[in-house]
């Protein structure tokens, strides 16, 4: 059973309709007492950090998902719910996040090193570059584009949470995960095949689903 | 790199597509979810369902539409066609659209969108905008109502208001160019494309795979839209994106 988690800023209905394709029984819960005892949780997220933070005060989560983590439970961030489990995000204002993962999330700077300038968001499908296939969220997941669609970034020091990144004028953080918490920046479940395999890996490689 | 994005439209009346899609390999070519999944397989980067449903009851079925197409299919899309209000808004996203397009809405109360932007951010609000050439004001002009009323907006103006307010992509039909198959209008591109830093949908025009060469080139636009050279199977998206890819254009 995996546990989505309803803090009230996602697209549950999408995510919730890929694990049925993948045959995966799925609960969504908006308090932690619904959500109890399952093998491993999704966190969504659409939506400004700071609105996230405080929502998932309110619902009472922030706690739940710390101690699911600390209890070796399988956690996936997507895309906001990413950025959620960094230390920090400028979003709005400074807020802190989850703490997490080491890290912070700030805007894309909209100009590269040469000082010509790009757009933000980051949006469309853009190639992925593997760098730790060998972990079990990445087991035959190739080098696809999956779709990305973000204004804030993240920004880390450790290259060993990086099972994935992707260039756009910048190497962009795709997908994270240290031990059994993993998180990607796009939606799994709008990236095609590759998408697709990282949820089914998620569910049933790491959550034995 | 980013991936130029090859987009399908799709027209939605009453919950079924309209402009008689020449599909003969599927069974029902008036069921949006259908035909969704054969532009899916065929490679589309995105969907774009415009809803022209008059009733209301048209409208309801519309969000039907919505919880189908995201149940079956893992690509991206936007729907757009009578988005009024913010409920408009949250009704289709939490339904699973990954993105609303605001056309006369939005010009009519430009508020709108940075009510949509604030509440699910910027890159979940597409501004569309009709823009036809005004010979007397030597500018494009943008039209609403499916292109029956004029307003006293220039097409330029409105795209930089639109991405202040809040939006996070454009979606920009060319009237003079559009049913003519004569290719994209490069010039209304480049103009609104040299005006704001988000993404550029161009639309109306395309007619072969060289004009998508020549928009994502040319014009350099972020993605192309097409309804009729698709449906009418003058040509498909794994065509046009092979010759793109030939010809040193990134796609997926």
């Amino acid at each position: 059973m995996i546990g989505i988690i309803d803090y009230g800023m996602g697209n549950l209905f999408s995510v919730s309709k890929a694990l049925e394709r993948l045959g995966v029984d799925y609960k969504i819960g908006d308090r932690p007492q619904a959500l109890g005892a399952c093998d491993g949780y999704i966190l969504p997220g659409v939506g400004a950090f700071p609105d996230a933070m405080k929502a998932l005060q309110e619902h009472g989560f922030i706690d739940f998902i710390k101690d699911k983590v600390a209890e070796g439970v399988p956690v996936y961030g997507i895309c906001l719910g990413m950025q959620l489990l960094f230390e920090s995000s400028e979003e709005g204002g400074l807020t802190e996040g989850l703490g997490l993962f080491p890290g912070t999330i700030s805007r894309f700077p909209g100009m590269d090193d040469q000082g010509r300038s790009y757009k933000v968001p980051h949006m469309g499908w853009n190639q992925l570059e593997i760098h730790q296939p060998d972990k079990p969220l990445m087991t035959d997941v190739k080098e696809d584009h999956v779709y990305f669609v973000h204004s804030f970034v993240v920004k880390t020091d450790d290259p060993s949470i990086l099972y994935a990144t992707s260039d756009y004028h910048m190497e962009v953080p795709a997908i994270i995960g240290r031990e059994n918490l993993v998180a990607s920046q796009f939606h799994p479940e709008k990236s095609g095949t590759a998408g697709m395999q990282l949820l089914e890996n998620f569910c049933k490689v790491m959550c034995k689903q | 790199m980013l991936s130029k994005r090859i987009i399908p439209c799709l027209d939605v009346k009453e919950g079924r597509v309209v402009k008689g899609i020449q599909f003969v390999d599927i069974r029902d070519a008036g069921d949006p979810v259908e035909l969704a999944k054969v532009y899916d397989e065929q490679g589309a980067d995105e969907l774009v369902f415009l809803d022209i449903s008059a009733s209301h009851e048209g409208k309801k079925t519309m969000i039907d539409v919505v919880r189908s197409v995201a149940s079956e299919l893992a690509i991206p899309f936007t729907v757009g066609g009578g988005i009024r209000t913010l409920e408009d808004i949250k009704e289709t996203l939490r339904n699973g659209a990954d993105k609303v397009s605001l056309n006369s809405s939005a010009v009519k109360r430009p508020a709108l969108i940075t009510e949509g932007a604030d509440y699910f951010g910027s890159q979940c609000i597409v501004v569309a905008i009709d823009a036809k050439y005004d010979e007397e004001a030597a500018n494009w002009r943008v039209y609403t109502h499916g292109g029956r009323t004029p307003t006293d907006w220039l097409v330029t103006d409105w795209a930089k208001e639109a991405v202040k307010l809040g939006a996070g992509e454009i979606l920009l039909t060319s009237m003079n160019k559009d049913g003519e198959k004569s290719g994209f209008d490069l010039p209304l591109l480049k103009a609104v494309l040299e005006v704001v830093n988000v993404p550029v949908i161009a639309s109306g025009g395309a007619g072969s795979s060289e004009h998508f060469y020549d928009v994502f080139t040319e014009a350099e636009a972020d993605a192309a839209l097409a309804a009729s050279i698709f449906h009418y199977k003058e040509t498909s998206v794994q065509n046009v994106k092979a010759y793109l890819k030939e010809k040193g254009v990134p796609v997926r």
